[in-house]
């Protein structure tokens, strides 16, 4: 296995009621979640809030300091997909089908920003997801995502 | 147009994100595969996915507007990313193509792929508005 990451598979057997504080001390600190370290903030029945802090080395415009598009779809990618588990109330193996991001505005320099993804519904192969991003107060959104997961069989992961 | 390459943003600097080629004067992003682009073990993360092409469509737009003999600054609106393969434990590229680039806004579509450009493994839609240089709309 590369880079020793375990297998979220094995970690959250076939089921367990899927702990999405959890599974992010997997996702959010190994690989690409752990490269943006994204955190645990909070869920519900059909969400989970993660946050990223905002970092030099994730800036697309060193003028502005305003964080790279792609950190905004990271987090919103992870946040939906553990939306899906957490509704499911187990974790199944799934890969992200397609993720729409809109940037109502951008998140200011050295501002942290957080991440809820909601899944509204759920069928037995597809996830549909939404979300938004915000700086602390979800009152004021910066960003709306909305997507699709597709269940993979367990073969592949 | 200038012979140096637009500078890579910091966020592609982090992920090791290079130019690697031109394909019809638009510069090819390459990104390798490491860790800290890796999602499900052994897979590229979406999100580094994502950020190749957000890098190949904004390097793209650049060239469009240096082109055009323009200095104007770009702002994203909106993406979508359709994810068509897994990203594989390998060197991954992105080129960006300006599909429309008008006074306020482009349109740009970004491909990633691996070893065949034919079987991208995601594309992207992006919208960039096109904003004044800031001395001039001050």
């Amino acid at each position: 296995m590369a880079f020793g990451k375990p297998d979220l598979g094995s970690i959250v057997p076939k089921g367990t009621e899927f702990d999405p504080a959890l599974v992010n001390k997997m996702m959010g600190k190994f690989g690409h979640g752990g490269f943006l370290d994204m955190e645990y903030v909070g869920h519900g029945a059909d969400w989970v809030e993660l946050a990223i802090d905002w970092r030099e080395d994730l800036v697309a415009d060193p003028d502005t300091g305003i964080l790279a598009s792609a950190v905004i779809i990271s987090l919103m990618d992870n946040a939906t997909s553990m939306s899906i588990w957490t509704k499911l109330g187990e974790f199944r193996p799934q890969v992200t089908m397609d993720l729409r991001i809109d940037y109502l505005r951008p998140s200011p320099s050295g501002e942290r920003v957080y991440g809820r993804g909601i899944c509204y519904h759920l069928t037995n192969s597809i996830g549909f997801v939404r979300g938004f991003a915000h700086n602390g107060n979800a009152d004021e959104p910066l960003a709306h995502a909305s997507g699709t997961f597709i269940r993979i069989g367990d073969r592949i992961s | 147009m200038t012979d140096t390459p637009y500078p890579l943003p910091p966020y592609a600097q982090a992920l090791d994100m290079t130019i690697v080629d031109e394909i019809d004067g638009v510069p090819v992003i390459g990104m390798p595969f490491a860790d800290r682009v890796q999602g499900r073990p052994g897979y590229l993360h979406g999100g580094a996915i994502s950020g190749l092409l957000e890098i190949a469509a904004i390097t793209a737009v650049h060239r469009a507007l240096q082109a055009k003999g323009s200095d104007s600054a770009i702002k994203q609106v909106n993406v979508t990313v359709d994810f068509m393969r897994g990203g594989l434990n390998q060197m991954t590229y992105a080129v960006g193509e300006v599909t429309r680039l008008g006074r306020t806004m482009a349109n740009v579509e970004a491909r990633a792929w691996q070893d065949d450009r034919d079987k991208p493994i995601a594309m992207g839609y992006m919208h960039y508005l096109i904003k004044a240089k800031r001395e001039d709309a001050a």
